[in-house]
């Protein structure tokens, strides 16, 4: 599904990615888990395409093609989709207007006909379910006025609208109080299949107890430097990042 | 240059003989009052000519390099046109002007509210309602609505009486066409008396222009005691024109004014906009767009004068500039000592698409009263890169997200317009410009 290797990216000339490697397999979930700076938030930024991020050197293959050079949109009409850190208001477009077009401008990518307008209120309306998302949003502009858990809770809502193959959860619990936690887990776990692989970023192990990775990898200094199954991040929670870090040390001889 | 060097007013050299011609021969059969009018405000044009960059009023906009052409204002030719745009709104009363005149096409619905009087100004006003006209026609002080006072040749008349709700609307389209460069002054009155409603599409466009044009055009709005006025001014896609359009609105206690001005592919475009609220508890709304590009020019002028307590103005203008192009908002708000309890607002908002595009906006408050609320705020700036990102993350190509964003923008100021087969129209006008 996605093969990095020896990742090196940066933004202004500050490299944050020194050498990422990571292989997902269709079906699998990973955590990622790395202190603040450990260069997170840079990796989903690359993998979704934003232009102020450079890559240097390395590789991205998704799906065997070469994600790199792939535009943000024909990524996610290829199955990619990052549900951001801080979703994004935009006043004056209308959720479900945006949301339609998506989806048609991905089926016409596809070379399939426009959703009918039926069919698309029925998905709506049963997605909408699926992540206890309550607001009309037929009324309302891109996450205008949404609460910190209402935008969450509608990014996991698109991803459910839009179907990817590989879904990139940025740092998703933050922000969330333990219920809206729940639902978002929820509405992840509900989407998990044996198609559908997701990247879950995390500086924190509790949304592992609701979305149960099958890998866990340690991120630090632009790089994985551990990877474990599951039991490692409850290692992580009890011992700090600051045993990662002296193990590193350590390791190199320092 | 028919003045001297001492007062070194700029007027177009060929305008004196013009005014003369048209004195004897076009307004020959006009009432002496209408004529002597039409001299006193074409000698007070020439004491201060063509307003240039100096006064602070025109600034950004030169005047001089718009009237330095080989035109005539003698121009009473009829135009065979085989394009007459499709009503924008159901229904509607249509009046169509060529170059200033009425053309003979235009047809009236005959079904008409009881008083109320649609016609062209110059044949149905003077010949009928002579005297009604001499007592409410006004002359303003801008240099440019001078020049129409002396050489206007027709327009629409509107005369809705009191108690009267005209739920048809009522367009008044202006079309620019020919091979002659020419000056056009049409000349719009509308009046709607105590308890009325009306609602009016002014809509200038232009057909085969071979020639460039000046319209310098004048609309006279009366709202009346209680009223409703909605007037919506349409500019869409003048090619070879310069417009100069100003609009004077009187307004009398309880009155309540919308209007929107929409400029869309213009070349040159000047708006004057002023309203006086002269009764108390008077309410008006002004919301601008214009979206621009190539080397166009838009400057929208507005000043709003409240006289009497407890008004309220509110001000929406929004640009989309592309291109070379410029754009000017200048917006006044004079508040009277007697006008307390004041509510005034003005918001001028932009987004500059490329580096070359230029706004200059310019809020100017002058305040006498001490029990006010007053605000202005401006932003200017470039389409949110976030924003784009975002939609693009979730397979919406650069364009459609570019097009979704900026029609978000603009929306705001269509939202306003009341009348549903009009924002429909526009929303899909916009649209399509957007996507240019």
């Amino acid at each position: 599904m996605l093969t990095i290797k020896n990742l090196h990216a940066g933004i202004s000339e500050k490299e944050i990615l020194k050498g990422f490697n990571l292989e997902v397999k269709a079906g699998e979930v990973h955590a990622i888990m790395g202190p603040n700076g450990s260069g997170k938030s840079t990796l989903s930024n690359v993998l979704a395409g934003k232009k102020e991020y450079e890559v240097t050197a390395g590789e991205v293959k998704f799906k065997g093609k070469d994600l790199l050079v792939m535009s943000p949109e024909d990524r996610a009409r290829e199955g990619l989709f990052l549900a951001f850190q801080y979703p994004i208001e935009i006043p004056g477009v209308s959720n479900i207007n945006f949301l339609k077009t998506a989806i048609n401008e991905i089926r016409a990518y596809k070379k399939m006909q426009p959703i009918d307008a039926k069919d698309f209120l029925k998905l709506v309306k049963e997605k909408q379910a699926l992540v206890e998302l309550q607001v009309t949003l037929a009324n309302r502009s891109v996450n205008e006025g949404f609460s910190g858990g209402e935008k969450k809770r509608n990014e996991i809502f698109q991803m459910a609208m839009l179907e990817p193959t590989l879904c990139i959860l940025d740092e998703t619990d933050s922000g969330l109080d333990i219920d809206a936690l729940r639902i978002v887990a929820n509405g992840v776990n509900k989407l998990r299949s044996k198609n559908r692989s997701f990247v879950v970023i995390t500086h924190y192990q509790r949304l592992l107890d609701y979305i149960i990775p099958d890998f866990v990898h340690v991120m630090y200094d632009g790089r994985i430097v551990k990877s474990g199954a599951k039991e490692l991040a409850l290692e992580l929670e009890k011992k700090g990042y600051d045993w990662v870090k002296e193990k590193l040390a350590v390791g190199s001889g320092q | 240059m028919i003045a001297t060097k001492e007062n070194k007013a700029t007027i177009p050299a060929q305008l004196e003989g013009e005014f003369q011609t048209l004195l004897s021969k076009t307004f020959s059969s006009e009432p002496e009052w209408l004529k002597e009018k039409r001299k006193e405000a074409f000698d007070s044009f020439c004491q201060t000519g063509l307003p240039t960059r100096k006064n602070e009023e025109y600034k950004y906009t030169d005047l001089k390099k718009i009237f330095s052409g080989n035109f005539t204002a003698v121009h009473n030719e009829s135009h065979a046109l085989n394009f007459i745009p499709a009503p924008i709104a159901e229904g509607s009363i249509r009046l169509v002007f060529i170059n200033g005149w009425l053309h003979k096409d235009s047809t009236l619905s005959s079904k008409l509210p009881k008083g109320v009087l649609i016609g062209n100004l110059a044949t149905d006003g003077l010949l009928k309602h002579a005297d009604f006209l001499k007592k409410n026609f006004s002359s303003n002080e801008d240099a440019l609505s001078r020049l129409n006072d002396a050489l206007w040749t027709d327009g629409a008349f509107v005369y809705v009486p009191e108690n009267i709700r005209l739920e048809i609307p009522v367009e008044i389209i202006h079309i620019s066409t020919g091979k002659k460069e020419l000056l056009s002054s049409p000349r719009h009155l509308i009046i709607a008396e105590k308890n009325s409603s009306v609602s009016i599409i002014e809509n200038n466009i232009s057909v085969d222009t071979f020639a460039p044009m000046i319209i310098n055009s004048q609309t006279d709005i009366f709202s009346g005691e209680n009223s409703n006025v909605q007037y919506y001014r349409l500019q869409n896609d003048c090619r070879n024109v310069s417009l100069i359009s100003s609009t004077h609105v009187k307004q009398e206690k309880n009155s309540h004014f919308d209007t929107n001005t929409i400029t869309l592919g213009n070349e040159w475009t000047r708006n004057n906009l002023r309203i006086d609220l002269e009764g108390e508890n008077c309410e008006s709304h002004l919301n601008g767009l214009f979206v621009t590009n190539g080397t166009a020019h838009t400057d929208n002028h507005t000043s709003v004068l409240h006289n009497k307590p407890n008004g309220q103005s509110n001000q929406l203008y929004k640009g989309i500039l592309d291109g070379r192009s410029t754009g000017i908002f200048n917006g006044k708000i004079f508040v009277e000592r007697d006008a307390q309890k004041t509510n005034a607002y003005q918001s001028s908002k932009n987004i500059l698409l490329s580096d070359d595009a230029t706004i200059n906006t310019k809020p100017q408050l002058e305040i006498y009263a001490d029990d006010v609320k007053c605000s202005h705020g401006s932003s200017t700036g470039k389409l949110d890169e976030d924003a784009l990102f975002y939609l693009r993350t979730r397979g919406l190509s650069e364009d459609s997200a570019r097009r979704l964003l900026l029609y978000a923008f603009a929306n705001d100021v269509l939202n306003t317009i009341k009348n549903e087969s009009l924002k429909n129209y526009l929303e899909e006008l916009v649209n399509e410009r957007l996507e240019k």
